[in-house]
């Protein structure tokens, strides 16, 4: 079969009808994986809650607007998100523990997001790293022990959340100061969240 | 040219990281671990086939002035159908992978071969020299992936072999073209002699 002549017409006719097939294409692939993606995000969330906290049976969903006039909304409102949500756990209708969702944008490589959880008197009980873009083997390790076990059973109250060489209480992983700070960072602000009414350092 | 070497020509002869040099931006990022390194080759094969079917498909209804945007178009669209779906069915390598699976969108190796084979052969000669064209991608990435996870964590596959850090500079950009250099290098020695 010929070429089809380089006129303006058919140069116009043919990309037009190309972009008009893609953009078809991918509406449909679109509309096809919209519910297992949004599964498959929810089903993460849910893991990372059922990971940090201590055992539970029911979780209710506390979401706090971010028009409010503190730091932290303000920043949560600055990472895109629209309202800050808190995760009460719930076992035998006590409460058991509280998890959130924190990020920083202090990290080597931008963003690390971060699933903290707390219990009820307001320790850190567990934390689980969402996602982050930090170097591989060095900022990698704050998902790993010894760096993410020196957190648990804390209380921020008392337990500086900066590392040693900030003059606080934790211990930065060696060639990785920066994700060890922002990590610190992450966590300062999940506390002041989940427990906006108690004095932090 | 018989479709056996129109096949083989991309795994070993014309392999288009160690021999053509081409798509090394990917090559260079993900690379950090074998499993990285597979499953990005394993996603530009993917777009590396459909596009090869696709653009010779349409080659005779494309008018020569706009063949590259035409292209373009077809794998923006094939990359992020294909990006769409490793996000709802394989999330953690999605995740792992991130940034760069968009960035198959630029691969110079998908654009080189819809412009050098697809747009002047037919469909099933296209379809199987993207399949050795992706499948040389895939083994050179998983090589390289292996070598520096090897290097840099000790480890294969996800697999720890030594319980204790690598040499880090292997898993970090450096480490990815020392690499690929000594493996260049041992390659072009082997095609000397032989």
């Amino acid at each position: 079969m010929a070429k089809i002549e380089s006129s303006f017409k058919n140069m116009l006719l043919v990309l037009c009808i190309i972009s008009v097939v893609a953009a078809v294409a991918l509406a449909a692939v679109y509309g096809f994986t919209k519910a297992p993606i949004e599964q498959s995000r929810m089903q993460k969330q849910q893991d990372a809650i059922k990971m940090v906290l201590p055992p539970f049976d029911k979780i209710e969903e506390e979401k706090i607007p971010v028009d409010q006039e503190s730091t932290e909304s303000v920043f949560y409102k600055e990472m895109g998100a629209d309202s800050i949500t808190l995760f009460h756990a719930f076992k035998d209708g006590k409460e058991v523990g509280i998890a959130v969702e924190t990020f920083t944008n202090k990290g080597f490589s931008g963003k690390i997001t971060l699933m903290a959880g707390f219990t009820v008197e307001g320790n850190i009980h567990k934390v689980q790293v969402l996602t982050h873009a930090e170097t591989p083997g060095l900022g990698t390790k704050m998902a790993e022990s010894p760096f993410k076990d020196q957190f648990e059973g804390k209380d921020p109250q008392s337990y500086k959340l900066s590392v040693s060489k900030d003059g606080g209480d934790v211990d930065a992983i060696t060639a990785a100061t920066i994700s060890s700070r922002a990590y610190c960072d992450a966590m300062q602000t999940a506390y002041k969240v989940a427990f906006k009414n108690k004095d932090t350092h | 040219m018989n479709q056996l070497q129109n096949f083989t020509k991309g795994l070993i002869k014309e392999n288009p990281v160690f021999v053509l040099l081409l798509g090394m931006c990917p090559t260079l990022g993900v690379t950090t671990s074998a499993i990285n390194g597979l499953g990005m080759g394993l996603a530009t094969l993917c777009v590396l086939c459909l596009s090869n079917i696709i653009i010779s498909l349409i080659k005779s209804i494309i008018p020569d002035k706009v063949r590259i945007p035409a292209f373009i178009v077809v794998i923006a669209s094939l990359v992020t159908i294909v990006q769409m779906f490793m996000e709802a069915f394989v999330p953690s390598l999605y995740e792992s992978l991130g940034l760069f699976i968009p960035l198959i969108v630029v691969n110079c190796i998908i654009l080189g071969r819809a412009e050098a084979f697809a747009s002047k052969n037919n469909i099933f000669s296209s379809f199987i020299d993207g399949l050795g064209m992706g499948l040389g991608f895939t083994l050179a990435l998983t090589i390289l992936g292996a070598i520096r996870e090897l290097l840099g964590a000790y480890s294969i596959f996800g697999l720890k072999l030594i319980q204790t850090d690598g040499i880090i500079v292997f898993v970090l950009a450096p480490g990815a073209f020392l690499a690929l250099g000594f493996i260049i290098a041992f390659i072009n020695s082997i095609k000397k002699t032989a």
